[in-house]
């Protein structure tokens, strides 16, 4: 058994209901009791759907036990044909479901529909919502490509030239981090470039599109959670390469787009031509971050502290953002999925941090705290544990939450990404000029504390003294004598829980039992970066 | 039994005449482990372990949004393939985690293991591993359980459930005493607390209370009013104990809540007359209130999808007080016992279904294209896209919407779909 108090992933079902969900006519059968529909919500209500997701619940109750269950399935299925006419069914069990063992996968394939039926085995007690979607992904592509598998060691025969290179785009879905855009923006990209899309895939696409998967050239592996398992499996059976890099950031997007010229045997040059790394000026991109972080106004984002927790691909991207492109320090790199471990690990070495793989939300909460970052980039659960310790965040994955599907266009893939990148992760920060302002005028009863930076929520000077009372440990502390408290409070709100954290670990570490303003000013030189 | 098989039929049963259209099929409503989400917050004391699957974790944090709490008082102690496998001894585990969490927690009083889906189907027995854990914990924490599984339990039944387990520890007493039966918002309780003193009705205790380590005492005198239509299994309980029950309408709107008063007053043997001076003033409020609503109101349609079993009550109100037109009055099961008073009050020429098939229901709300339809969040958004005005069911649980009040403000829920439309000129 394991303790949770949250959860950064559902079930494996709720993946599978992803793939089904994002589709446009397939429907899934889910052997499940009463209760389990709360899912239906993260799509109507998360994601704003505007129709129900394409899934019938068998509801069975307790009194169906040890008779009738296998029953119900078998209505469910025929009802759920009869009414939504799909063009292809996936039959699967929630947890509760598979530890009655009613087999619900082949009770649907022996009902002889005239329609594809996938039978879904997803292991509720061992994996979870990720590995769900992959493996859904890969199952009901499987399945409706089984007859055009070619034979073993047959060559793929070369493109031709007269046609335009063709990619899949594999992997967005609905509850995903901002796939709907990310699409789009990469749809230019490939335009730019004279590649058709062939077809995206779980995302807006029919069961007859999957079908035409084979057509394209190679696959853009875009979310690997949800697609490298297909993408590996159609590499091997029908010899289609997919590309390796998230063109997230500037400098990976310059990467991606060379990676995937290649793939194409196109010419990179109507995008890379005008991108001139390591260049400042408004031309040196066609994306304005660049030149934003080199503008002056950005001189105060310098070693920043940013702490890094998410879903594998987002976490990583982002960490080099950070470093590379941002100019910040990343204090912590981590993700929540196993699956994905050695690349983070991996990622994390780049950057002189221990990753830190855990779906435990309180031990991420402590290493959180403990890294004392001045920027939080992870998932919408991070964005409780900064709120909690008044430590600016921005959303980078999913888990997501209703305002992480925003009205505006706004992908965090390729050049425009990059800009709303540099746009998300600024703003939750005091402001460049703002933050001098309010260490020469400390003292100005209007631009004190209680007052927070003009451009965050009127809430934020309440939960940073929160957060200040919280980060004291003042049971069995050094004690502060008046004038170091006095001077401690001159210090900005933003960095005073810092300050005095440091202060205290460093009396204890010199065993100190007061603190005076000269501790306050030897911890600062101790500490100083 | 299979949903092929059951077809739907009008069945006339008990005392009340009233035909029920029974549904089997497709349920779009939680599970009994969502009532956690505010009986957590109403005990202060108390923390709700779930002993189930990720889904019932995914679940308990989906279903209300209810992230805005740092460190809750609940959760889920995930089953894994090693427990399933026989390969650790689930009931070890749930001592050992049980430990560590009271370890975390030194301020909990009480811990209830929560029964799920998964636990009930391989046995789990919550029940012994509670008295187990309480010849360890006693008196320092007291262990209960109940089971808030979606193959036993409906949304707010899981309420219900947990209510149940302080009647076995109810101390006897013979003292007259009122006991008021439901989870009440804490500012909802303190005004029926002044209301009840003001009418010399001064010996009330409100279960639960707002720590689950005090248990109020039951006997012969004690007079039960309900405020909470989902209670029945907790007030058979009780009756059981030797209290006796005041039959009533729920406090919902001016005359509901002057109804249910008036069980407690008549019961006591208040004078009309005190009756009248004490709820006058209040009684008036809330009308005032409520006749600011009634025009965006009177004369709409409305179609109820099951939900929190408070459907026939609300019902009653809207079309009593507000002028509402009924058109089927969804509940997710149908207490007899616990809504008849209500059932009486509700006209004739509505459809009053129990249980929920889901998409012959949605083809009955399409084809009455009602003017409001509640329901849950699932289906509120796909409804709207189709052009029909919804109100949210879950607000309903969560909101404070008992007594003079809260009158206004319940009517305004129903009111703002409308308000919101008006405004809308994109």
């Amino acid at each position: 058994m394991q303790l949770t108090l949250w959860t950064y992933e559902g079930p494996p079902h709720i993946g599978a209901m992803r793939i089904a969900t994002s589709m446009r006519d397939l429907h899934y059968v889910l052997h499940a009791p009463q209760g389990d529909t709360y899912a239906d919500l993260l799509f109507t209500m998360i994601e704003r759907q505007d129709r129900r997701p394409p899934v019938t619940y068998t509801t069975f109750q307790a009194r169906d036990l040890g008779g009738s269950t296998a029953e119900l399935v078998k209505a469910a299925v025929a009802e759920a044909f009869e009414r939504f006419r799909p063009a292809a069914l996936l039959v699967g069990d929630s947890c509760t479901a598979e530890l009655i063992q009613d087999q619900s996968g082949a009770l649907a394939a022996g009902m002889q529909l005239p329609i594809p039926v996938v039978a879904l085995e997803l292991p509720a007690y061992s994996k979870k919502e990720n590995w769900g979607a992959a493996e859904t992904f890969y199952h009901l592509v499987r399945a409706l490509l089984a007859d055009q598998v070619p034979a073993p060691g047959s060559k793929r025969p070369p493109r031709d030239p007269a046609r335009r290179p063709r990619a899949n785009l594999l992997g967005p879905t609905v509850l995903g981090f901002r796939c709907r855009d990310d699409v789009t923006e990469i749809r230019r990209l490939l335009d730019a470039l004279g590649i058709d899309v062939n077809v995206v895939a779980p995302l807006g696409a029919s069961v007859d599109d999957l079908r035409r998967l084979p057509d394209a050239d190679f696959n853009i592996d875009l979310y690997p959670e949800v697609s490298r398992t297909l993408t590996g499996w159609l590499n091997r059976s029908f010899g289609m390469p997919a590309t390796r890099t998230i063109p997230m950031g500037v400098g990976a997007t310059r990467d991606f787009i060379a990676e995937v010229a290649a793939l194409a045997g196109v010419d990179p040059s109507p995008l890379l031509g005008g991108e001139t790394p390591g260049a400042a000026g408004r031309s040196s991109s066609a994306s304005r971050q660049p030149w934003y972080a080199r503008s002056v106004d950005s001189t105060y984002l310098t070693g920043k502290r940013v702490f890094i927790f998410a879903d594998a691909t987002h976490a990583i991207a982002a960490a080099r953002i950070a470093a590379e492109e941002m100019g910040f320090t990343v204090v912590g790199l981590g993700c929540y999925a196993r699956d994905f471990a050695r690349d983070v690990r991996e990622a994390a070495a780049r950057y002189g941090v221990e990753a830190l793989i855990s779906d435990d939300y309180l031990e991420v909460e402590k290493a959180i705290a403990a890294a004392a970052p001045e920027l939080v980039l992870g998932t919408q659960m991070e964005r409780h544990i900064a709120k909690r310790l008044g430590i600016a965040c921005a959303v980078i994955s999913s888990p997501i939450h209703v305002q992480d599907v925003p009205a505006r266009y706004s992908p965090v893939y390729g050049f425009e990404g990059a800009n709303v990148l540099f746009d998300s992760w600024v703003h939750p920060l005091v402001m460049g000029l703002e933050e001098h302002l309010l260490q020469m005028f400390r003292d100005d009863f209007e631009f004190n504390d209680a007052a927070p930076a003009s451009h965050l929520p009127a809430v934020a000077a309440q939960t940073m003294a929160v957060a200040e009372l919280g980060m004291s440990d003042a049971d069995d502390g050094p004690a502060w004598t008046a004038d170091g408290e006095r001077e401690l409070k001159k210090i900005p709100f933003f960095v005073r829980g810092k300050a005095r954290r440091n202060t205290e670990s460093y009396a204890r570490s010199r065993g100190l039992s007061t603190i005076t303003v000269e501790t306050l000013y030897d911890a600062k030189a101790h500490f100083a970066r | 039994m299979s949903n092929l098989h059951d077809i739907p039929v009008a069945t006339r049963s008990g005392c009340d005449e009233r035909p029920v259209l029974r549904e089997r099929g497709q349920r779009e409503v939680f599970c009994g482990l969502t009532g956690i989400v505010w009986l957590h917050r109403k005990l202060q004391d108390a923390f709700f372990l779930v002993v189930g699957s990720r889904t019932c974790a995914h679940l308990i944090q989906s279903a209300a949004g209810v992230m805005i709490f740092a460190e809750p008082r609940f959760g889920t102690a995930i089953l894994t393939d090693r427990d399933l496998a026989g390969m650790a001894d689930a009931n070890d585990e749930l001592d050992r985690l049980c430990v560590t969490l009271l370890e975390r927690r030194p301020e909990i009083r009480t811990l209830f293991l929560v029964g799920s889906c998964p636990s009930e189907v391989i046995k789990l027995d919550l029940a012994r591993a509670a008295e187990r854990l309480n010849a360890r914990l006693l008196p320092q924490v007291r262990v209960l359980s109940y089971s808030g599984s979606g193959i036993e339990t409906t949304f707010t039944q899981g309420e219900d459930a947990a209510l149940r387990t302080f009647v076995p520890l109810m101390p006897h007493t013979d003292a007259r005493q009122l006991m008021v039966v439901g989870c009440l918002p804490d500012i909802v309780e303190d005004q029926f607390r002044r209301q009840f003193e003001q009418l010399g009705i001064a010996d009330v205790v409100f279960l639960p209370g707002r720590r689950a380590a005090d248990v109020p005492a039951i006997g012969p005198n004690t007079d039960l009013l309900p405020a909470q239509p989902f209670n029945g299994d907790t007030v058979r309980a009780l009756v059981a104990r030797g209290a006796r029950l005041l039959r009533a309408p729920y406090p919902f709107g001016a005359e509901g809540t002057t109804a249910w008063l008036q069980a407690a007053a008549r019961a006591w043997g208040v004078s009309p007359a005190a009756f009248d001076a004490v709820t006058g003033p209040a009684r008036a409020r809330a009308e005032t209130a409520l006749a600011r609503q009634r025009p965006l109101l009177a004369g709409r349609s409305l179609f109820m999808l099951p939900d929190s079993q408070l459907e026939p009550s609300l019902a009653r109100f809207l079309h009593r007080e507000l002028g509402m037109r009924l058109i089927e009055v969804g509940t997710p099961f149908l207490d007899r016992q616990m809504v008849s008073e209500e059932l009486a009050l509700l006209p004739d020429d509505i459809v009053l279904s129990e249980g929920q098939h889901l998409d012959r229901q949605l083809d009955r709300v399409r084809a009455a294209r009602p003017d409001l339809t509640v329901c849950g969040l699932g289906l509120a958004n796909p409804l709207e896209a189709e052009g029909l005005a919804t109100k949210w069911s879950i607000e309903l649980v969560f909101s404070p919407i008992h007594g003079y009040d809260q009158a206004g403000d319940l009517a305004e829920l129903f009111a703002r779909p409308f308000a919101r439309r008006a405004r809308l000129a994109v």
